[in-house]
């Protein structure tokens, strides 16, 4: 870990003034992620700007009919929020499938999405990581690469992100507020990550100086349709090897509107739009799932430790989707698979 | 009539719980001292080559940073091997922490930074540069295979594969029936709760108090005084609370040595605590690939065994445990065939974790035999039943006592085993398939010479001590029992002392052997006591035991009563009083009986059944039930003894579904060295576990008939539940863990 300076931020004006000026900077909130990457000299910031004091732990109601959720919200307050449960409750149940009671008490929305791949090469210093340090190259691709991508890689980086909540939102197609030095903007939740391509050291379309206000769901109507099924190596506290969310809205035995996210797949939540049509107005069969999921993973490129999950994600797909037309969501207290 | 103070045998509270949850127990890196100086360990990045360059100045630059030790300003230590090897070393060169400018491991240490503070030691510490010149280096058993060798040095304390008996490859390739597969278990790390830690305390003559994670504190005090040419006087180690350790904690770790160099050398107190990636940098539980040759008749019984391991071991030293010499111990045949080879890969020498050898090689015979089960299709039970080793065929001796036949019969009784259909796949519930397996446990009852001392005073307060640690089992507690009851007096009286190298001589503790080895020294030092008292009641006036033998006499509630006339009584106070003591000190040692080795086999052994249900379509496994039957002598105390078998169970459903540790071989580095990744067992994993323990009359290992129920518990676990995912799918895994793309594949 490095010395670093801190300051206490009172205001978003001030946190995006202060990040502006200083190219080291982090903004600290929950700290569940950051704390550790420092502590494995991952991350070295000069200064840390602490923003838990900032007014962005609400949750309001939106003129549209959505709701926005502040930054600072945590992961335990978004998942029990009655009108997240109620209206959204693929979102609660994505953040339950993540983490611990006690990481989800202090993570928050913002740093939810900010976290950083658990890729193993790029948390240890001691091995290089184009990630971690451009250029030095990815030991992953021909090494331990069972938590890795399967779609969206490079070959400069084969990490994954690894949040739950993203995925969900991801489904919900969720609107990302920023403020930056250049002013506000909103970010759909599909351009927010991005793939590795040749710069894998950038997760995300952030720009310098900006920081996460809120997050905005749109009003959706997928609270009977849904499910969050995560697949992992135990049945708690694992990050996923494959997870689907799904969202659909039935009429009768048909699907009218169906969204479709995957995580542990890939450098941002995975979606595929063309393979979302293909459920458009057509009834809600296995064959139809199993079309689906073979349309997502067409490009699917696994390596030596992943390759099975090309498969699993097919399997977990058409599970999920099952699930979801069944109204039958996967349980995140119950582990067993419905 | 319950007798006061029987406390054996009873289920008893942990007489440290307290202090434990209360935060009352000091651990290794807990202990304070004035002026605490911080050390942090830089580890190195590539698993072969030398140390080119090494610059600590931008580290000893920052304000607070009081010395960086490398191997290039290290101080001197002794110089032959001899002096580094601890008690339960290898044969070989013992690594030397900062010893010259070789590296030979991934994540070894080759910096020490000390600072004022525990944070500026961490930011110097990545301040440290080091350049390396790297030479190939190989991590890849596979590959090291054709290199494999018999050790040519045994290891004190681990039996060799015996001669082969009859011709197993020829009875073999006769056989009606044949079981032949590869089989493996992932390496794994112990990775405790508690991470390596010492806290050195420099006193003002120079002598250093040690506080270190330890299995042994007797053995890290002889370690350090040889290393550093100390007298054993100047030396003390002190570790009276150990947070888990699984046999990482069996020798002395590289944070007491660089600790210690760095108090002597700055002549203050350090303390060096391991981070957790840190505590995948040494002892780990060997990769193994075994090749198992079952030979049967069609009605089930074998004609052959062969069972061979390659195991890796380091460049420096020859690890060894005892891997392939379990199925005949458990199955009788004529035609048996044994081998067990090492080959070196780059990385530190393996340690013994939990049930060392006896895990994996039970774990695959175990496993082989369910393949046998269904190859000749009798039951699994009944396949084991018309196999029963009813000797040790091996040695020609006799057993000290087993009833597994009855862990079969009361596990099988209790699982429900009667209600299986043998017929893989045959058991459904909704999506899951449901599977039922079972397999064999057994570990050696092992008991090593051990001395204790007990103190009592005049206001009937007893101590019993001796330097053996607890590191969760409950020694503490069972020592107290044993004290209290060979006394006669409330287990409130007494106090245990242990984890103190300066108190009587005990071995480190692990393989199952403390609470026989220590149980039984304080049990002896408790009955010297106990003549002591009883020769000064009988010698006061008017004793109304004058005339009574020991044998007519019992102790109880701090009295001694006469037993025809339990009214008659001397209390130990008066007895004292009469004597002109104010207390009655004994020590004694206990051995295991040599007539008893060379004579009979002591073991302990279990009948162990799983329930799993699989979801087929995703891979998905659930652990829903285990039932472990387990006879193991004795059981002091069946409440710490149950928590015993469960967190060995525990410990096998890692190992059957989860634990793996990565190597990546281009690196030749541990990769998932974090908690995060290497999986361990959640509470989300576990379901029901039942622990009996079955009668079992034992009375020729030593006199409390104890034989230790520290491994048994994680001995045949990954079999069963290897076996049940079999029964459940159809499908045979032969590599632990059994992760979902093996179930799939």
């Amino acid at each position: 870990m490095n010395r670093f300076s801190y300051l206490r931020a009172s205001s978003v004006d001030e946190a995006v003034r202060e990040a502006a000026a200083d190219p080291t900077v982090r903004f600290i909130a929950g700290g569940t992620n950051l704390i550790d990457l420092m502590k494995y000299n991952v991350e070295r910031p000069e200064r840390l700007i602490d923003i838990t004091r900032l007014p962005l732990d609400r949750i309001a109601e939106t003129d549209g009919g959505g709701l926005r959720i502040g930054a600072l919200v945590t992961n335990d307050a978004a998942a029990y929020d009655p009108r997240i449960k109620d209206r959204y409750p693929l979102l609660s149940s994505a953040i339950l499938a993540g983490a611990s009671p006690q990481l989800r008490n202090a993570a928050t929305t913002g740093g939810n999405l900010l976290q950083r791949t658990r890729c193993y090469y790029f948390y240890d210093p001691g091995t290089p990581c184009n990630k971690r340090e451009p250029g030095t190259g990815c030991p992953a691709i021909t090494g331990r690469n069972r938590i890795h991508a399967i779609l969206g890689t490079s070959e400069h980086c084969i990490a994954t992100h690894p949040s739950d909540m993203a995925v969900a939102l991801a489904a919900l197609e969720a609107m990302v507020h920023v403020a930056g030095p250049d002013g506000e903007r909103a970010i759909p939740i599909s351009d927010f990550h991005r793939l590795p391509g040749d710069r894998p050291e950038i997760d995300t379309n952030l720009r310098h100086g900006e920081i996460i206000t809120a997050v905005e769901l749109p009003p959706a109507d997928f609270s009977r349709h849904y499910t969050y099924l995560k697949l992992r190596d135990r049945l708690s506290y694992a990050f996923a090897l494959v997870s689907v969310a799904v969202a659909l809205r039935m009429e009768g035995d048909a699907v009218a509107e169906a969204r479709l996210a995957l995580g542990g797949v890939a450098h941002k939540p995975w979606r595929d739009p063309e393979a979302e049509a293909l459920l458009h107005g057509r009834p809600a069969t296995r064959d139809r799932f199993i079309a689906v999921a073979d349309h997502i993973l067409k490009d699917a490129k696994g390596h030596e430790d992943n390759a099975f999950k090309i498969d699993l994600a097919r399997r977990a797909i058409v599970r999920a989707l099952s699930q979801a037309a069944a109204g039958t969501p996967q349980s995140q207290t119950d582990k067993r698979i419905k | 009539m319950q007798q006061a103070n029987a406390y054996i045998g009873t289920p008893q509270n942990r007489v440290d719980g307290r202090a434990k949850v209360t935060g009352e127990a000091k651990y290794a890196a807990e202990f304070d001292a004035p002026d605490l100086a911080y050390g942090i360990v830089v580890s190195g990045a590539i698993a072969k080559g030398r140390i080119a360059s090494i610059d600590p100045s931008e580290a000893l630059a920052v304000p607070g940073v009081l010395q960086v030790f490398t191997h290039e300003n290290r101080p001197r230590t002794a110089w032959f091997d001899h002096k580094f090897r601890d008690e339960t070393a290898p044969p070989g060169s013992p690594f030397r922490p900062l010893y010259d400018d070789k590296v030979i491991y991934s994540g070894q240490p080759v910096a020490l930074v000390v600072a004022e503070s525990f944070e500026l030691a961490a930011h110097a510490a990545s301040l440290v540069r080091v350049a390396y010149e790297t030479d190939a280096h190989m991590t890849d058993l596979d590959l090291r295979r054709s290199e494999a060798y018999v050790p040519p040095k045994k290891r004190s304390g681990v039996k060799a594969p015996p001669s082969p008996r009859g011709d197993a490859e020829g009875a073999f390739a006769q056989a009606p029936v044949k079981v032949h597969g590869e089989y493996r278990v992932a390496i794994e790390h112990h990775n405790p709760m508690e991470p390596h830690a010492s806290t050195v305390v420099y006193g003002e003559d120079g002598s250093l108090t040690i506080h270190d994670k330890t299995q042994g504190a007797q053995n890290s005090q002889s370690y350090v005084s040889s290393v550093f040419g100390l007298s054993s006087g100047q030396v003390h180690v002190v570790s009276p609370f150990i947070g888990g350790a699984f046999g990482s904690g069996l020798r002395p770790q590289y944070q007491l040595f660089l600790a210690v160099m760095a108090a002597l050398e700055l002549k203050r107190s350090v303390r060096v605590v391991l981070t957790r990636d840190q505590m995948f940098t040494f002892g780990y539980r060997p990769l193994t690939i075994q090749t198992i040759s079952l030979g049967a008749n069609p009605d089930g019984t074998l004609v052959s065994i062969m069972h061979d391991a390659i195991q890796t071991t380091s460049p420096f030293e020859d690890y060894q445990e005892v891997v392939v010499n379990w199925a005949n111990l458990l199955y009788h045949c004529d035609n048996v065939k044994l081998t067990y080879k090492l080959a070196q890969v780059d990385t530190y020498t393996p340690i013994d974790m939990r049930a060392p050898g006896a895990a994996i090689g039970v774990a695959a015979i175990e496993t082989a035999m369910d393949e046998l089960a269904y190859a000749t299709g009798v039951d699994p039970i009944e396949l084991r039943l018309r196999n029963y080793a009813e000797v040790d065929e091996a040695d020609k001796k006799t057993f000290t006592s087993k009833e597994l036949r009855a862990c079969y019969q009361v596990g099988a009784e209790r699982f429900g085993w009667a209600k299986r259909n043998p017929e893989p796949r045959s058991m459904r519930e909704g999506r899951e398939l449901v599977g039922w397996g079972m397999a064999t446990g057994v570990w050696e009852a092992i008991m090593q010479k051990t001395a204790a001392r007990a103190v009592l005073t005049r206001d009937g307060k007893l101590e019993v001590a001796t330097a053996t640690t607890d590191i969760g089992t409950g020694t503490y507690t069972i020592l107290t029992q044993i004290a209290a009851e060979t006394l006669g007096l409330p287990m409130a009286a007494v106090t245990a002392r242990i984890g103190d190298s300066s108190l009587p001589k005990s071995p480190v503790q692990g393989g199952s052997w403390t609470a026989a080895s220590s149980g039984s020294a304080v049990q002896k030092a408790c009955q010297s006591v106990r003549e002591q008292l009883f020769k000064h009641a009988r010698q006061m006036d008017d004793s109304p035991l004058a005339n009574a033998s020991i044998e007519q006499v019992m102790f109880a509630d701090g009295r001694i009563r006469l037993m025809s006339d339990p009214g008659a009584s001397v209390t130990f106070a008066q007895a004292m009083q009469a004597g002109g003591v104010d207390r009655i000190e004994a020590e004694e040692k206990a051995s295991p009986g040599m007539l008893t080795n060379m004579r009979y086999s002591g073991y302990s052994h279990s009948a162990i059944f799983a329930e799993v249900r699989v979801d087929e379509e995703l891979g998905i496994i659930r652990v829903t039930r285990i039932v472990n039957a387990v006879a193991a002598g004795t059981i002091l105390n069946p409440k710490t003894a149950r928590s015993q078998i469960i967190g060995g169970v525990v410990f096998g459903i890692g190992m059957a579904l989860e634990e793996e540790s990565m190597l990546d071989h281009d690196l030749g580095r541990f990769m998932n060295h974090n908690l995060a990744e290497y999986h361990v067992p959640v509470n989300a994993d576990i379901h029901h576990i039942e622990v009996i323990f079955v009668s079992e009359h034992e009375e020729k290992l030593n006199p409390l008939g104890i034989k230790g129920v520290g491994e048994i518990g994680v001995v045949g676990t990954a079999a069963a539940i290897g076996n049940a995912i079999f029964h459940a799918t159809g499908k045979r895994v032969r590599e632990y863990p059994i992760t979902i793309d093996k179930l799939l594949g």
